[in-house]
């Protein structure tokens, strides 16, 4: 491509337009085999084996910033496209990072309580590749939407500046919900855990030594003692994890939220729901 | 036997110490020389590593030696600033002073490097380093086409906590390290003869600016630092030099615009990626560079003050 540019015979410049279109068509036709030779090279059949998956953006919607500005904090949102009703409804939505060291970067688990299963997380993305979003239906059905997001080094940047007031407030948890609550209306739930999320992959240059993985494992919220949400989570979720989904309230309640990290290290946090406010 | 040793001597004195940069002086830096013996070379607006000079570093001459403050993004860059001290005085170097951690202030470091030269820079300097130097490293490579070794980040020799008084020979330099705020490790230079107070990436011009610190601290900070008796100023980024407390107000407009905003947006329940998209877009056409910076500012402002109480 770029000797056509530099050449300007009249001959050549035919010959290149022609080398130039057949390239461009070549890419365009390859592109998806060639960005998902991770995917299709065991990673699919690590996780989901042979069962068959839906490409398509009518069950769930993902979406993530086509170049992240940092790729430590990269948030992204996952909408769903049809509602959480008793007949069918959203149950897991398994995300995965096609290049990250730890490419699952969670399960997160809904029920017909959700109202809607959407999700917004900030995840860690360490090389060009495909984000991608796999929900299962209560019937085993399985549906992929997938986002190709450039950001690198995600998972070696170095932890946040102030260290010392992260290590103060570890395992702090922060509820936010949207207002007003209405019962029987989907309410939007923010959760926000202290926490650094240690990848393990983020080396000391002077010791050449890298620092413990240290990440929350597990997220289960429940509303008057059942459960609304709960995930399994990997070290691909930025430092502070934070989670937004939704619930139908009944009425009046407690959210309880309880995380397990992999240090076995176990934290809890309480909010009130009150409708009308 | 004594000849022998003679000649090892000799060696030793004429050899060249390895690892001293050859003196090859094909580029000198371009300076201003902004007060007596006060030299800026001025950086150029754009992203780091997109370009080379993107920092306004330089060096200060007293009677008995020079202190050199930020060596740039390269080692190219710093060797041509190397040389242009050459061309000014036939003091020697004594120190390097590291304003704080950045690519484009820190990467030019090696050029100096040679018995006498004193690394110094914030207490948190090597810890910011040491965390973050493999990466630049990376970037480096992959966007510069720099293929660097570790060799090319230098830790300081002297760390200053608190404050440092450093005399170049009738000249004397107050080093202050400051609590966070542009960065965890940024260190100001005031020159007393001529009032001439250094403030680098603590203090923007023209090109936005970068939070990789605390948003109220810095915003704090430069409130302090108004109060300085300053005759003028030398921001990181912008003109060489400025008029103070005047050439603050830019910096704290967009600071304090970017923290209210993103407080009432943390309040109303607004995602990240919502705050992305409305936070102090009023801005956007006071600035260069802003599309580059400002989305990643958000981020740093919202995953700092949603932990507010």
């Amino acid at each position: 491509m770029r000797y056509c540019l530099v050449d300007n015979t009249w001959s050549w410049s035919r010959v290149c337009l022609l080398v130039a279109i057949l390239a461009v068509s070549a890419t365009t036709a390859g592109a998806d085999s060639d960005e998902d030779s991770v995917w299709l090279g065991g990673l699919r059949a690590a996780y989901f084996g042979e069962r068959p998956i839906v490409q398509s953006d009518d069950v769930i919607e993902l979406e993530a910033p086509e170049r992240a500005e940092n790729s430590a904090v990269v948030p992204i949102r996952i909408k769903a496209r049809i509602p959480q009703t008793d007949e069918r409804y959203i149950k897991t939505i398994t995300l995965i990072i096609d290049m990250n060291p730890g490419q699952l970067a969670g399960r997160f688990h809904f029920t017909p309580k959700n109202g809607r299963a959407d999700l917004g997380l900030r995840i860690r993305v360490n090389a060009y590749g495909p984000v991608r979003a796999i929900a299962e239906t209560n019937d085993g059905k399985l549906f992929m939407s997938r986002r190709f997001v450039k950001a690198s080094g995600g998972c070696s940047a170095a932890v946040g500046t102030d260290i010392e007031a992260a290590k103060r407030r570890l395992g702090k948890m922060k509820f936010k919900t949207d207002k007003p609550v209405l019962p029987g209306e989907p309410l939007a739930v923010q959760l926000r855990v202290s926490h650094p999320n240690l990848t393990g992959l983020q080396m000391d240059q002077v010791t050449r030594l890298y620092t413990t993985a240290h990440y929350l494992e597990k997220v289960t919220v429940s509303f008057e003692g059942q459960a609304v949400f709960s995930a399994e989570t990997g070290f691909s979720l930025s430092e502070n994890p934070s989670f937004r989904f939704y619930f139908v309230p009944d009425g009046a309640g407690e959210l309880h939220a309880e995380v397990i990290d992999t240090e076995g290290l176990r934290f809890t946090g309480q909010y009130s729901v009150t409708p009308g406010e | 036997m004594i000849f022998r040793v003679f000649v090892l001597l000799l060696l030793l004195i004429v050899w060249p110490e390895p690892g001293v940069p050859a003196d090859n002086c094909k580029h000198r830096a371009e300076v201003v020389e902004i007060a007596a013996g006060i030299y800026v070379r001025p950086g150029k607006h754009a992203v780091v590593f997109d370009s080379e000079a993107v920092a306004n570093i330089g060096f200060i001459v007293g009677n008995r030696c020079v202190a050199v403050i930020d060596t740039g993004g390269s080692y190219s860059e710093g060797q041509a600033l190397r040389c242009t001290i050459r061309s000014v005085t036939t003091r020697p170097v004594c120190f390097v002073i590291n304003t704080h951690a950045h690519p484009d202030h820190i990467l030019g470091n090696p050029a100096f490097r040679e018995p006498g030269v004193f690394y110094i820079g914030h207490t948190n300097l090597a810890r910011a380093l040491a965390l973050r130097g493999t990466v630049y490293l990376q970037r480096a490579a992959q966007q510069a086409g720099r293929p660097l070794g570790p060799e090319h980040i230098i830790l300081p020799d002297l760390s200053v906590d608190g404050q440092l008084r450093l005399d170049l020979g009738e000249r004397v330099l107050q080093l202050v390290a400051h609590s966070t705020a542009h960065s965890d490790n940024d260190l100001s230079v005031y020159d007393e003869k001529t009032a001439t107070l250094w403030l680098s990436d603590l203090l923007f011009m023209e090109h936005i600016p970068v939070v990789d610190g605390n948003l109220k601290g810095w915003l704090t900070l430069l409130e302090t630092l108004k109060d300085k008796p300053a005759r003028r100023v030398v921001p990181g980024h912008g003109p060489v030099q400025a008029a103070w407390p005047d050439a603050a107000s830019d910096t704290q407009r967009y600071l304090s615009t970017l923290r209210d905003e993103t407080r009432e947006r943390i309040a109303r329940g607004d995602d990240l990626r919502q705050a992305q998209e409305s936070v102090a877009y009023g801005e956007r056409t006071r600035w260069q560079l802003f599309d580059s910076y400002h989305k990643r500012n958000i981020i740093a402002a919202y995953t700092e003050l949603e932990w507010e109480d």
